[in-house]
């Protein structure tokens, strides 16, 4: 996006929209307009979608036809690839808006029998380039030329003057190459691209496969050099951009219901911070789901967009769950104000969790998002990575402006423990939930350890959750009978 | 007679090519019938060129003399300059050039280069030895 704060001009580079979502962000608006910018990666690794993404949103959203030379895969398989992402190859080919052109190159039907070189090839895009008069080509993948031709040392020179070519009729072109084993692409075409490199990676740990951008170069441009995640679906890619690096986001003094009166009593008698970020952490039964439920019913009583990440019960389970605490949600989710995604946590990996719930939360613009509970999320990942993946989530929610609600299951003397000590800085309130036993009667505790920027209470409740909803009891004063398991601090400091 | 944007070398060359009696795309008159012989090893030979670079001038005369020296009279040599029909590339999946395609007998070959290497032209359009 162009930077409007700053009112010095600067020469920037114009840029061509990808219409990916969040890769234009990452970009600063795109890629380098009329230059050519090489994608890099292993087998499988979206690189190919890339591409024909960029050619189809340039033709369809940009008035930017494009041609396509594809070194891999015909005619036909391409446009089942285009069809699966929602666009009709044919229909945008008819329309003028697109042209693929499959070259073919086999090596054992091509003897070389002297000086030859590219023209060919030139005389094919100039044509194909003309006839739709494109502004946009992908060359897909180039390298495919390195198995058809022997002669490296023209085909390295043709290369060059491809991209040269490219740029004097100033098309924004991409090209793709294969990962090589120690360098960006097998043939080293980074060579050759000065402007804009991006490396897609695929990774895969614990089972788990993980998709990452990373922009390597792009001249002229600041840049992230962080890895983005990056998801594949049905819409095609979306990137994650990180979001405010910078803790810029504004912090608004509006406050929201927790949607139990005593609850906001304990909390200056008004409840959270509009877009603060609130973890509920507790041991087993405690009651975190309901005091979600709780805030998520509050949200949509107020006319507000509740978007609910629910990683352990399906929808309809929370639905009856919540019913017999006398929450009824289900009034909510007819009126479209609540909406749930119910994902296993080890379906996809972290990023791709991130991918996700950026993506939902770009389409449904919530002012509330319950994620129910990370403690799950996190599972298969280490400590760094959670927090590095919360932090970004939550800065995104932040500079939204949309109130979160974490919940957290922990276990005594549990390694769980830990997650919840490295999550809690990136909190604003922090609610802890225990059960306890004195005197052989078994109750629910409910304790606001920290809330940023407010007077909160600090004197432990009872929680009373029965069928008419959550209540809170008086203050407990034989708490501290045994502070130990409770404090969340003890926990961490036994480690 | 085809229309040429620089005249001095191009008449060189199209007198050249009708001397060398191959049938230049478009032009009407030059095109000699086949000597008389079985259809099996009749050569059809097509040369895609891009303008007259040194290559292309190189190819046509290195095609006609393995040609004249290999398949007297069985044979017919097409140019396409595909500066004139640049939509003709794909067919043949032209990326090279020039390009030398072999299209009958089958099956279809495909060789690329100025044709200075005899030894590789002959062995890249599998040519029968003179009989």
């Amino acid at each position: 996006m162009p930077r409007t704060k700053s009112k010095v001009v600067r020469p920037s580079l114009a840029k061509a929209p990808t219409g990916i979502q969040g890769l234009d962000e990452v970009t600063g608006g795109g890629l380098p307009k009329g230059r050519v910018t090489l994608v890099s990666g292993s087998a499988g690794c979206g690189k190919s979608l890339l591409a024909m993404e960029f050619l189809v949103h340039g033709a369809v959203r940009y008035g930017e036809p494009g041609v396509c030379m594809d070194f891999e895969e015909t005619e036909q398989k391409l446009a089942a690839n285009v069809a699966s992402l929602g666009f009709n190859l044919r229909e945008l080919t008819n329309s003028k808006k697109l042209l693929v052109d499959y070259v073919s190159v086999e090596r054992h039907e091509i003897a070389e029998t002297g000086e030859y070189n590219l023209e060919g090839l030139f005389i094919r895009l100039g044509h194909a380039v003309k006839a739709i008069k494109a502004k946009r080509v992908v060359l897909d993948s180039i390298e495919a030329l390195f198995s058809g031709l022997r002669d490296e040392t023209i085909l390295r020179s043709e290369l060059r003057r491809l991209f040269q070519w490219l740029e004097e009729h100033k098309l924004t072109a991409v090209v793709t190459g294969e990962a090589g084993e120690h360098t960006l692409t097998r043939h080293g075409l980074e060579e050759y691209i000065a402007d804009c490199v991006i490396a897609l990676d695929h990774r895969v740990t614990e089972q788990i496969s993980t998709r990452r951008l990373r922009i390597v170069k792009y001249r002229g441009t600041s840049h992230g050099t962080d890895e983005y995640p990056f998801l594949i679906d049905r819409e095609g890619i979306s990137v994650v951009p990180i979001t405010s690096l910078t803790l810029a986001h504004k912090a608004s003094s509006d406050r929201v219901s927790t949607g139990i009166p005593a609850l906001d009593e304990m909390m200056e008698g008004k409840g959270f911070f509009r877009g603060s970020s609130v973890l509920v952490s507790g041991t087993a039964g405690t009651g975190k789901s309901s005091l979600a439920a709780n805030f998520t019913d509050a949200a949509c009583a107020r006319g507000e967009h509740c978007l609910y990440f629910a990683f352990e019960e399906s929808p309809s389970q929370i639905l009856r769950n919540m019913r017999s605490v006398g929450i009824n949600l289900e009034p909510w989710v007819q009126k479209g104000l609540l909406h749930f995604h119910a994902m296993r946590p080890t379906s996809i990996g972290l990023e791709g969790h991130l991918a996700a719930i950026h993506k939902m939360i770009d389409k449904l613009r919530p002012s509330v998002v319950v994620i129910d509970p990370i403690t799950n999320l996190v599972s298969p990942a280490g400590t760094y990575d959670v927090k590095s993946m919360l932090m970004r989530l939550v800065d995104f929610l932040k500079v939204e402006q949309i109130t979160s609600m974490f919940t957290n299951l922990t276990f005594a003397g549990d390694p769980q423990a830990r997650t919840a000590a490295a999550v809690s800085s990136l909190m604003d309130t922090w609610i802890v939930l225990r059960d306890s036993r004195p005197g052989g009667r078994s109750r629910r505790e409910l304790y606001v350890l920290k809330s940023r920027g407010m007077a909160h209470s600090r004197e432990p409740r009872e929680l009373i959750v029965s069928d008419r909803g959550i209540e809170l009891g008086g203050v407990l004063t034989d708490y501290s009978s045994a502070p130990s398991a409770v404090c969340p601090s003890t926990v961490v400091a036994s480690e | 007679m085809p229309k040429y944007s620089c005249g001095v070398r191009v008449t060189i060359l199209v007198h050249v090519a009708q001397r060398l009696s191959i049938d230049m795309k478009k032009s009407s008159a030059k095109k000699r019938a086949p000597a008389k012989t079985s259809r099996s090893d009749f050569y059809q030979l097509r040369l895609y060129i891009a303008g007259h670079t040194p290559n292309s001038v190189a190819a046509i005369t290195n095609l006609k003399k393995i040609c004249e020296d290999k398949l007297h009279g069985k044979y017919r040599i097409e140019v396409v300059d595909l500066l004139e029909k640049p939509q003709l590339a794909k067919g043949d999946q032209i990326i090279a050039i020039p390009t030398l395609v072999r299209r009958l007998p089958p099956p279809v070959r495909k060789i690329i280069g100025n044709l200075s290497k005899t030894e590789s032209v002959i062995v890249g359009l599998d040519l029968q030895p003179a009989r």
